[in-house]
This record gives structure tokens, C-alpha cells and sequence, in this order.
């Protein structure tokens, strides 16, 4: 690991004072350490905002869930509110990584990294969540541009993630088995406004499944997702699954998750 | 006292290994310590221009930084082969330069080019990254089978062939198989595995430049094989100026046999910068340079009379080495492969033609079972095919074939001395409940998934092995084992054996052998092993042979320490030594009812004298001092043998594979720890069922290792398998006294072809290992295809 300057800060303002185009912030640190020991990234500076109070917490009121960014994994994932309101939302965090990163990870750390395979990504899109940074309010589906991508500027910093409360959802992944990130993971929420689908894994980027989402707004039901084609094409394609396998398993997995809404 | 043979004794070892007591080789820093940081090769197959050590020499906290041309001046020489395999047409096996770091050119990823040792580990890494190799990249030679079509690693060595070998008849085989009714054939992959052991390689050395000699700790399962080849064949210096300790070590499963270019250099360096050096390898590098293991690829031939009868069997494969010929590589393929590939059966005739190949790839080397998983998968899916185009019951024509006279003069090489095929299989059957299976399979079937069942009857060849025998065969060293058994002066006992042990649990086993022998309570034993200062010679842990070799060494030690204990009980009673008898740690003399425990001798022999008087309680003649030392070359291999039987349930949805039921019914011969024993077999289970289901090592057509960590390098885990339900039978083997056969490979050995056959079962095609999601899911499409063609 190359070295670095290390900042501990106690509010947003310093942090992002601090921040620049060679700084990273830190919260649980679950990729930004790796990939700095693994050489693949490097900083001059690392500013923590573990110690930022403001930006920890969970609030649930009839509408929505709000979760601080640095709110960690198991703490959604045990969160009696949470379980209450949008339980989907406390399984797919009881999901991710192992109980290790669970201690550690974060919300915010984890959209803001955008990994194409990651959990979060998938919640936000299915329950039209909010992004609140330090300077404004961005919409999921604005939020996640590309792989490892997001709208998000240099130096802004995410303060909280705000869901909305749908009437069911539910999230269904199938795990790579090596690193048990999902190959595939589908978020299926049924809002009285319409159904979304959040899919990972199976692009460069998390995306709304609209051709099953449109199918499930008709009639919520998996039979309903039986004859909507998923089309490989721009599917990811590696080792561990090919593109056709994926639009196989987001059919596959959609279907899941609506029977167990 | 009652026997400690057949008792489930808790492992000794454990409180120190699970509570974070143990003692590895990355736990060991001395004074003055330097760290060391490999230059690997970033491509598969380059030449070396030039390399520029200038930058990284200056760079902070950098010692020494050393490159292939410095360990050629010193004339360091190169790792070796050790077995020497002749080809089908007599000829030797060609075999390339394999220097410690490379000067010339580069032949895998990882490859070492130069070492860079500092004052920290960082510094060091960081360094390397300023060393500036110039290389001239070729295209690489990556496939298995495709390494004989593709341009020659080595000039010398045309179609980048290391041998072409055969055994067994060809012409005998050409008859059994114009006679047949039947010719069942098979294309098999044997997957290549990474072997993942817990505790990644590391090297410490500590050359004292007033004693020139040099102390090198290292993650060896055999630390005086280690020993002879750094000094006799790498030349960093003489065996009494050398030590080699392999402390507590966490696992090899064969990758820590021998050793690599890295102990090599770290040696080395310690005596040029009169310095320790350490290197402890990171999970990448361990993946990158570890030998890996299997990576065939086989055609293989069954000729079958219409009743079942097996006529013939023939195999041709094509065994991937990697870039250089490591120290079993050659022997893995062939006399660890060929002999058992006829299988469990009776087979009149029979042949395996094995040609070894050059890849622009990691070594492959001996891994749990070496050579024979890779024989028993070829004949068990084989056997398995042939039941299913006969239509015959697997376990029928199993036992049609099986031989049921001892010792079975099997097909090709080994005389097996004792077993009872039928009642495993029956044993086996039962605990399945294979009558239940096809209600098990409708069940599965009403909740929309496939079941099937596979079979895999084993036997292997173990206890390496009599020494004139492998050396005729072309291996380099003998393979008897040594034992060394000392009483201390208070009466209790240190045991020295040259079997190492990480992981098998040898401080129990061995210490409960010692004390049954011995009469001494267990914990007055101590285990030694994995120091060339402290115990005799020995060759280590593999091939299932520790027990039946190194703990038969044992019985014969303890066996000359009670005889010697006799003729001193005999003095001191003063009786005649024929009237003494041994039993339970006492020697009685059975008229008078006098006796002397085994701890009163072994005080009376430190402390030869009585107060008072010029009295000796040793014979005239007799030395003092209680240490007996055996060095046992067993008559024959030994030959476990089992039956495993493998349910599957598969979701055609997503094409994912449960493990649903699996039952391992084995013939270990005699049981010392049935604890220990259950623990091999499942251990060996997870990791054959591990290369069924998941693990493949994957490199892509540039020669990059695609499978370089835990994201994509799938170890299987826990959560993979069921309660394993284990059975066992027993036929002792008649070439050792314990009567043990060995059972460290057994699972890895017979659960791929269980499994597989479990899936191809369920599925009515063949398929290739590892059997992922995806494969399993487009056959399932492909069935569902041909069903509805069907209707």
C-alpha cells in the first residue's frame, strides 16, 4: 500500500472541504482498503467520515425509509423498523458479503462504489429511493450511470439514502459461487404507482427490468412474467455465467421473487 | 490397560492450532530481519531482454536486489524432476532448465525473474514495482490439448512433448476389443485445481556467516526432501551446514512436497547478505505459483461382453505439466495413474498411453490422491456409461467384475493384497438406502427437480512405497520412513518421525500407537517431527503413506526398546531374560509375579548404578541409555478401497446441483483414531466433490490465470454439503503389522466420479467437471427440447 494522509473529521463540511481529486472518503473501507492493498487504486488522501454522527441512523415514517450513508449493513439488516416497513430491504442487507463486511460495510459506501454486482443498487431503483448528498437530492434512476459510476461530483458526499415504502417487494439473488456477490439479483417492489425491477449483476450497471416491470404493473403475478423475453444482448458474459444464462436468471429470479412477495 | 488402537482420542494438536498457539513459518522473525519480494513474470511466455535493477537498488529501505543472472554466477542450480519416466519407445522424458530465477526467458505468469529484499515488506514490494524487465512477449502454448499442435516452449523439446509413455499391452487390448460386444467410450476433462492449502507457502533462512551454516524455516511437508535437494541438487550448501524446519504447517495436500524456486532464493540471499531473509506468500501468489494439480485429458475405451463382463480397457490421455517438470510431476500422470485406471476390476487386458506436455502454465504436481482420481474418474464414469447402455443396475455390473480372491493380481502393476469389494458395495447400498431411491426421485420429481444417483467403487495404491520398487520405476529417492523412540530419563517419551504432519493429526496417532506399544500413558508422548537437526532422515507426508510407513517405523523402534528392556528387566530382577514377558508397560516375570515398569528400566538405564555398591542394573555389554531408531522400507503399497454413493437433486430453473445425500462406505484396513479418520474422509470429500461442482482454475488464451483469487476461484464451502454418512469395513492389509492401509486421499480420489455420475445420471448426458450452474442448465434445456420433440 502506498502511503497516504489520513483525516478523521466530525462534520460534512470539513470533509468535503478536504476533499479533492486525489482524495477518497472512507467509511467502511470494504473496497476502498482492498483495492488500495491490491495497488488498483491509490490516494493522497483518505478522509474519514465514520466519526460524521449526522450521517448515521435509520428513519422510518408511513412513506419512507431514510438511512444515514454510513449506516452499516447489519444494522439494516436488524433494524425492527425496517424489517417492519420494507423487510426485503433487511434481507438483502442480512445478504451481503459475510457477517465481516456486514460489521463494517455501509449503505452509502456501497452505492457510491456502484460495483455492477452489488446489493444496494438494485433496492434503490426497485423502491424509487432518493440519494441525499451534501448538496442536493438525486433520483436512483439518475444516480447509477454506469460500472462503478455514479452522478455523483468529486468531492460531494452522500448524507443518506431515502426509499420509498412500496406495498410488497422482494429481492431474490443468485450468488456467484466464488465470491457470492450476485450473478444476478432482482428486486421486485409493487408500488401503487406501478411495479419496478431492479436487476444486478446482469449488466455493466444496474438497470429497471422494464419489460417485466410493465408486465407485473399489469398483473402481479409470476405466470404473468412467463412470456415476457429477456434478451441477452448487453448482458455481462464471464466465466461464471454467460449472457443468455443471466436473461435466463433474471426471468428466473423475477418469477421467485414475485411468488414470494 | 485398554487399548488406545480403534479409539476416537481428540486430536492433541488442536488446543494449540484452534486457539492461535501454533507456531508457522510467517510467526518466525529474527534479528535483523529482511524482507523479500518477488519480480514475477506479468506474461506467459516472454523472453528477457533485459532487466534494470538500477531504480529499485536505490530505493528506500532496499538491501539487496538479485536477478537471474547473479543466482546463474553463483552457479545456483536449477529446481529438478524427480522421477525419471522413459517413453513408449524407450527413449528419456525431455525436460527443461528450471532456474531458481529466470535470465533467459519466462514460461508463466508468475514466473520469478528477480527478488527484491529491504527492511520491510513494503519497501520491498513497493521496489519491486521499480525493477524494469524488458520483454519480448511470444505467444503462449495454454491449452492442454492443444500443446502438442502449437510451436515448442523449448527449442529441444518438439510438440512440447515430455514423454510418451505406456503401460500395459496394446496388442492384447486390440483382441479383447475385437472380441467385444460392446465398446463404451469417453471424452473426460480432469479439471486443474489450485490445491488452496489454509496457510500460504512461506521461507525464512538465516545463513550465520561464523558457522556458515543456514537455518531455513519453511511450509514443507517434507522438510528433509526440502533439505537434500536445496543442498545436493541447488548447491546453496552442504546438508550438515543446512537446517530445515517445517513448524506447524497449514496444509499442502500435496503442494508442499518439495521445494520451490522461492526457499531456493531465500537461502541464497541469506548467505550473500549474511542476513535472514523471509518471503511469505500473498493468496495471489499463491495462486499464480503453488504447483496446481490434475489437468488431464483423456479418451478412454471399455470393451463389455452384452452380460456386463469387462474384456478390456484403454485410455489415452494427455496430461498437462505446466511450464516445467516439478518434483512428481512426471510420476503423477503415469505410476500414480496408469496402474489404478483399470480400477477396482478384474480386466483382462489393459492399457494407458500417457503423453506429458510443455504449457505456458503454473506446474502441476502431486495433489490429494495425485494421478489416482484422475484413474478412477476415467474407469468409474466409464463403468458407470457402460451400465447405463447395457441397462444394467450400476452396482450389478460393478460386482459382476469385482475380483473376490486375495491378493488380486490386478491388471497392470500391483499385487493387492487383501480386500472385500462385495461387502462394501452391499454396506454401501444399505446406509444409502438404495432400494429408497426411486421414491426419493418421484418425491424430487413432484417438486420439480431431477434426481439422480451415482456410484464410484475405488481402490488406490498407497503407503509409498517399497523403495526398489519406485526406484526401479524411475523415482528418484527411496520412500521408507524413519522412526526415532527416546525415553527420557524420568520415563516418559519423545517420539522422532521423519512423517511431517499439517493436518493429519499425526502428535495423536502416532502417540497412541507409541503407547499401546509402550504402556506408557498418552501424555507421556510427545510427537517430533519437521526439524533435519532434531530426527532421523525421513520422506515425509504424502501419498497416505505416513501411518503405514512412518508409523509402522515406530512399532519396529518401540519393538527394539522393549527387547532391549527385557535383557536390562532380566538383570535387575536377576532372573533369566527368557522368563521376562512385556505387557501393558510392565516386564513380569510370570512364576514369581516380579516385575519392573518400562519406566524403572528406562531410569536404570540413564542412571546405571547403585549407592553404595559397584552394582550395574545393564547387562555386561550393554549400553546405556534407552533410544531406539527403525528406518521401515515396506514389501508392497497398501491398498485402501471403497464405495461411494452420490444423490443429486437438480433445479433445471437454474441448472444449480445440490449434493443431497452422500454415503461413503471404505476399507482403511485397521482404524487407529476413527475421529481422525472421519475427519480425512470428509476433508477429501469436500475437495473432490469441490472439483465436481466448483472448483476450476481458468486460464485464458494470452496464458493469464483468469481464476487468480477467491471472486473467481470457487472453493466449495460448508454450506455446500450434507451430513456425510460414513461406514467402513475392514480387511487388514497384510504388509505392514498395524495393518492400516491409508485414508488421506480416499474421499478426493472417489467423490468426483460419485457425484458426476450422479449428475449424468440425472440428466442422461455427459457433461464435464466442474458441473456448474450453467452446464447443468443448458443440458437441462436440451433435455427439455428433446422431451417435447418426444411428445
Amino acid at each position: 500500500m502506498k502511503t497516504f494522509n489520513y483525516h478523521s473529521t466530525k462534520d460534512v463540511k470539513e470533509a468535503t472541504k478536504l476533499a479533492s481529486s486525489s482524495s477518497a472518503f472512507l467509511a467502511g473501507g470494504m473496497t476502498t482498503i482492498p483495492s488500495m492493498k491490491l495497488g488498483l487504486a491509490s490516494y493522497k488522501d483518505i478522509i474519514d467520515i465514520k466519526r460524521i454522527k449526522k450521517l448515521s441512523g435509520i428513519k422510518v415514517s408511513a412513506k419512507s425509509v431514510t438511512i444515514g450513508a454510513i449506516t452499516k449493513h447489519t444494522e439494516v439488516a436488524n433494524s425492527k423498523e425496517i424489517k417492519k416497513a420494507i423487510p426485503s430491504l433487511a434481507v438483502l442487507a442480512e445478504g451481503i458479503g459475510d457477517p465481516q463486511v456486514r460489521n463494517r460495510g455501509t449503505i452509502g459506501g456501497s452505492i457510491a462504489n456502484n460495483d455492477p454486482s452489488a446489493d444496494y443498487p438494485s433496492a434503490c431503483i426497485a423502491l424509487n429511493a432518493t440519494i441525499h448528498t451534501n448538496s442536493r437530492k438525486i433520483s436512483a434512476d439518475k444516480f447509477f450511470v454506469g460500472m462503478f459510476e455514479t452522478a455523483l461530483k468529486k468531492g460531494e458526499l452522500i448524507e443518506a439514502v431515502e426509499f420509498q415504502v412500496p406495498e410488497k417487494s422482494c429481492y431474490q439473488k443468485y450468488p456467484n459461487p466464488a465470491s457470492r456477490y450476485a450473478i444476478v439479483g432482482v428486486y421486485v417492489a409493487k408500488h401503487k404507482s406501478g411495479v419496478n425491477v431492479g436487476v444486478t449483476g446482469a449488466k455493466s450497471c444496474v438497470y429497471n427490468e422494464k419489460n417485466i416491470a410493465s408486465a407485473l404493473s399489469k398483473s402481479f403475478s409470476s405466470s404473468a412474467v412467463d412470456n415476457v423475453k429477456i434478451s441477452s444482448s448487453g448482458m455481462n458474459s464471464d466465466i461464471h455465467a454467460s449472457g443468455e444464462y443471466r436473461a435466463n436468471m433474471v426471468k428466473i429470479f423475477a418469477k421467485k421473487a414475485v411468488d414470494a412477495c | 490397560m485398554a487399548s488406545l488402537v480403534g479409539s476416537r482420542v481428540e486430536r492433541k494438536e488442536d488446543k494449540k492450532l484452534l486457539t492461535g498457539r501454533g507456531k508457522y513459518t510467517a510467526d518466525v522473525t529474527f534479528a535483523h530481519q529482511t524482507y523479500a519480494y518477488f519480480v514475477r513474470s506479468p506474461h506467459a511466455r516472454a523472453q528477457i531482454k533485459n532487466v534494470d535493477i538500477s531504480k529499485a537498488k536505490k530505493a528506500s529501505g532496499v538491501v539487496a536486489v538479485l536477478t537471474g543472472k547473479d543466482i546463474a554466477n553463483d552457479k545456483i542450480g536449477g529446481l529438478i524432476a524427480g522421477w525419471r519416466i522413459k517413453s513408449e519407445d524407450g527413449s528419456d522424458m525431455k525436460v527443461p532448465a528450471h532456474p531458481p530465477l529466470a535470465s533467459e526467458s519466462v514460461n508463466y505468469v508468475g514466473d520469478h525473474v528477480a527478488v527484491v529484499i529491504a527492511e520491510s515488506l513494503d519497501e520491498a514490494r513497493n521496489a519491486a514495482e521499480l525493477v524494469k524487465v524488458d520483454y519480448k512477449v511470444l505467444k503462449a502454448v495454454v491449452k492442454t490439448d492443444e500443446a502438442m499442435k502449437s510451436d515448442s516452449i523449448y527449442k529441444d523439446i518438439p510438440k512440447n512433448l515430455c514423454f510418451d509413455w505406456l503401460l500395459g499391452d496394446r496388442a492384447k487390448v486390440k483382441e479383447a476389443f475385437d472380441s467385444a460386444d460392446k465398446i463404451i467410450k469417453v471424452d473426460l476433462i480432469n479439471n486443474r485445481l489450485v490445491p488452496n492449502a489454509m496457510e500460504p507457502r512461506a521461507a525464512n533462512a538465516d545463513y550465520n556467516p561464523s558457522t556458515e551454516e543456514i537455518t531455513l524455516y519453511t511450509t514443507s511437508q517434507n522438510p528433509h526432501l526440502a533439505r537434500i535437494i536445496i543442498s545436493a541438487f541447488n548447491g546453496v550448501a552442504p546438508e550438515n551446514k543446512l537446517r530445515v524446519i517445517a513448524p506447524d504447517v497449514g496444509g499442502g495436500f500435496g503442494s508442499k512436497i518439495y521445494p520451490y524456486a522461492e526457499e531456493v532464493v531465500c537461502s541464497w540471499a541469506s548467505k550473500k547478505i549474511e542476513r535472514p531473509v523471509k518471503w511469505v506468500a500473498d493468496r495471489t501468489e499463491s495462486f499464480l505459483s503453488d504447483c496446481h494439480g490434475r489437468d488431464h485429458v483423456t479418451h478412454a475405451e471399455l470393451a463389455v461382453k452384452s452380460d456386463g463382463t469387462f474384456l478390456g480397457f484403454k485410455n489415452e490421455t494427455i496430461a498437462n505439466i505446466g511450464a516445467y517438470a516439478s518434483v512428481f510431476a512426471t510420476v503423477t500422470p503415469t505410476y500414480l495413474f496408469g496402474p489404478c485406471a483399470t480400477g477396482v476390476y478384474k480386466m483382462p487386458a489393459a492399457y494407458s498411453n500417457v503423453k506429458a506436455v510443455f504449457t505456458n502454465t503454473a506446474p502441476v504436481d502431486a495433489y490429494r490422491g495425485a494421478g489416482r482420481p484422475e484413474a478412477t474418474y476415467t474407469i468409474e464414469v466409464l463403468v458407470e456409461k457402460a451400465a447405463r447402455e447395457l441397462g444394467m443396475d450400476p452396482a450389478e455390473i460393478r460386482m459382476k467384475n469385482f475380483p473376490t480372491e486375495f491378493p488380486f493380481q490386478q491388471t497392470l502393476v500391483h499385487s493387492v493384497d487383501s480386500g472385500d469389494y462385495n461387502a462394501g458395495l452391499k454396506k454401501a447400498m444399505e446406509v444409502a438406502d438404495y432400494k429408497g431411491f426411486e421414491k426419493r426421485r418421484k418425491d424430487s420429481e413432484a417438486n420439480g427437480k431431477i434426481r439422480g444417483i451415482g456410484f464410484c467403487t475405488y481402490f488406490e495404491a498407497c503407503g509409498i512405497a517399497p523403495s526398489a520398487v519406485v526406484m526401479s520405476l524411475g523415482c528418484g529417492i527411496g520412500l521408507w520412513e524413519s522412526a526415532e523412540v527416546r525415553f527420557n530419563p524420568t520415563g516418559n517419551v519423545t517420539v522422532f518421525t521423519g512423517s511431517h504432519s499439517h493436518g493429519q493429526g499425526h502428535d495423536t496417532t502416532f502417540a497412541q500407537i507409541a503407547a499401546d506399544q509402550l504402556g506408557v500413558p498418552l501424555e507421556n508422548i510427545e510427537i517430533s517431527h519437521g526439524d533435519t537437526d532434531k530426527g532421523p532422515f525421513g520422506y515425509g507426508t504424502y501419498g497416505s503413506r505416513s501411518l503405514t510407513v512412518g508409523g509402522t517405523a515406530i512399532v519396529k523402534a518401540c519393538e527394539k526398546i522393549i527387547a532391549k528392556g527385557k535383557k536390562v528387566a532380566a538383570k535387575m530382577l536377576e532372573v533369566n531374560e527368557s522368563d521376562v514377558e512385556f505387557k501393558d508397560g510392565e516386564f513380569i516375570v510370570a512364576k514369581s509375579n516380579q516385575k519392573k515398569t518400562i519406566g524403572e528400566v528406562a531410569f536404570a538405564c540413564y542412571l546405571p548404578g547403585t549407592y553404595g555398591e559397584v552394582k550395574s542394573p545393564l547387562p555386561e555389554g550393554e549400553e546405556p541409555g534407552l533410544k531406539e531408531s527403525s528406518f521401515f522400507d515396506p514389501g508392497n503399497f497398501s491398498f485402501p478401497a471403497g464405495s461411494h454413493i452420490c444423490e443429486v437433486e437438480i433445479d433445471p430453473d437454474t441448472g444449480t446441483t445440490e449434493v443431497a445425500k452422500y454415503t461413503a462406505v471404505d476399507d482403511f484396513g485397521t482404524i487407529i483414531n476413527p475421529l481422525i479418520v472421519e475427519g480425512q474422509v470428509h476433508g477429501g470429500l469436500v475437495q473432490g466433490i469441490g472439483q465436481a461442482l466448483y472448483e476450476n482454475c481458468h486460464y485464458d488464451d494470452s496464458g493469464q490465470l483468469v481464476t487468480a483469487s477467491y471472486m473467481d476461484y470457487t472453493m466449495p464451502r460448508a454450506d455446500n454439503f450434507p451430513e456425510f454418512k460414513l461406514g467402513f469395513t475392514c480387511t487388514p492389509a497384510t504388509s505392514n503389522p498395524l495393518g492400516t492401509k491409508g485414508c488421506g486421499e480416499a474421499g478426493a480420489i472417489a467423490s468426483p466420479p460419485a457425484v458426476m455420475n450422479a449428475v449424468m445420471n440425472a440428466l442422461d448426458t455427459d457433461i464435464s467437471m466442474p458441473a456448474t450452474a450453467e452446464k447443468v442448465w443448458k443440458a437441462c434445456q436440451k433435455m427439455k427440447k428433446s422431451n417435447s420433440k418426444a411428445a
